[in-house]
């Protein structure tokens, strides 16, 4: 059993950074909805109130983690240019997608899609965490912040959507793969 | 040393009696729309025309992305400072300001659609 370290990293990146993201901001979105339309006010210890501001913040970590690595690691290796005369375009991810027309939307869609979209939800969920922070005892008082805060959560929670989905249909008709092969269990090839 | 003390949003929605300013707040949620309408105007502005690509590449392996990217968090993070400065102590319009970071957050959704985006440039 092997793994490539591009594809290690493109796990890291997917599976633990984006994937616990997405898991995060939706529950967050759950107790929004709930202290929305909860009759009393949340009696919490400042314990609780901390571990709340600790969530909040490895929520916007993980997420500024996936962009970070999605942008700067793994995209340079997809939209890498196969030298001339290579025809095995199994390292050029981008290229792979393009070179047929059934696989050619992944990239056109797909790619130009998350690329983008991606950024919007690390951009929106630290501003959600920053109110909920810092400015969270308004929101009682202040419904309409609470409604902007619901609005940018939801809108974190579709873009982060959109760029997992299609981050996990890219990997499945153009991997990355390359670099140093990890071995870690039985016989190595 | 004291326990903790119990809190609620009650309780601290107010500060010596007084409402707490929205203003701090508003600063965030405005330059978030801020920040995601910057993102998706710069996308489709790489995409439409190569020397704007070409300058927005600040670092080569990853593209105009780059560039992209780094200009709408350092513009968000400038408005938002500005902002949040100017209306530290303030109590704001927040009605007008969500209509507006909505308005904003949309148009950055919308931009970064590819379709959408190759419709405005005629594709």
């Amino acid at each position: 059993m092997e793994i490539t370290l591009r594809a290690l990293i493109t796990l890291i990146h997917g599976m633990l950074f984006g994937a616990f993201f997405l898991m995060a901001i939706y529950g967050l979105v759950v107790e929004l909805f709930r202290s929305a339309y909860v009759g009393q006010p949340s009696n919490l210890s400042s314990k609780v109130y901390s571990l709340e501001r600790f969530y909040l913040i490895c929520t916007v970590g993980l997420g500024w983690a996936a962009v970070l690595t999605g942008a700067y690691i793994i995209y340079p290796w997809y939209r890498a240019v196969p030298p001339a005369g290579v025809t095995d375009l199994a390292l050029y991810p981008r290229f792979l997608l393009k070179s047929s027309a059934t696989t050619a939307a992944w990239h056109d869609l797909g790619m130009e899609w998350k690329e983008h979209i991606a950024w919007i939800a690390p951009i929106a969920m630290t501003m959600v965490a920053y109110i909920l922070t810092k400015g969270r005892l308004s929101l009682r008082t202040h419904p309409q912040v609470r409604t902007a805060v619901l609005v940018f959560a939801l809108v974190a929670l579709g873009a982060a959507g959109v760029a997992g989905f299609f981050g996990a249909m890219l990997n499945k008709y153009a991997p990355i793969n390359g670099g140093t092969t990890i071995h870690l269990k039985g016989k190595s090839q | 040393m004291n326990p903790p003390q119990p809190q609620s949003e009650e309780r601290t929605a107010t500060q010596g009696g007084e409402p707490l300013a929205n203003g701090p707040a508003g600063a965030a949620i405005l330059s978030a729309g801020v920040g995601c309408s910057v993102l998706g105007i710069l996308a489709v502005a790489g995409d439409a025309s190569k020397a704007v690509a070409k300058l927005l590449t600040f670092y080569l392996p990853t593209g105009p992305l780059s560039g992209v990217s780094s200009l709408a968090i350092l513009l968000w993070l400038v408005t938002w400072f500005i902002l949040a400065r100017r209306w530290r102590t303030k109590t704001v319009a927040i009605a007008k300001i969500n209509a507006t970071a909505f308005l904003l957050l949309a148009l950055g959704i919308l931009l970064t659609f590819p379709p959408f985006a190759d419709f405005l440039q005629g594709k």
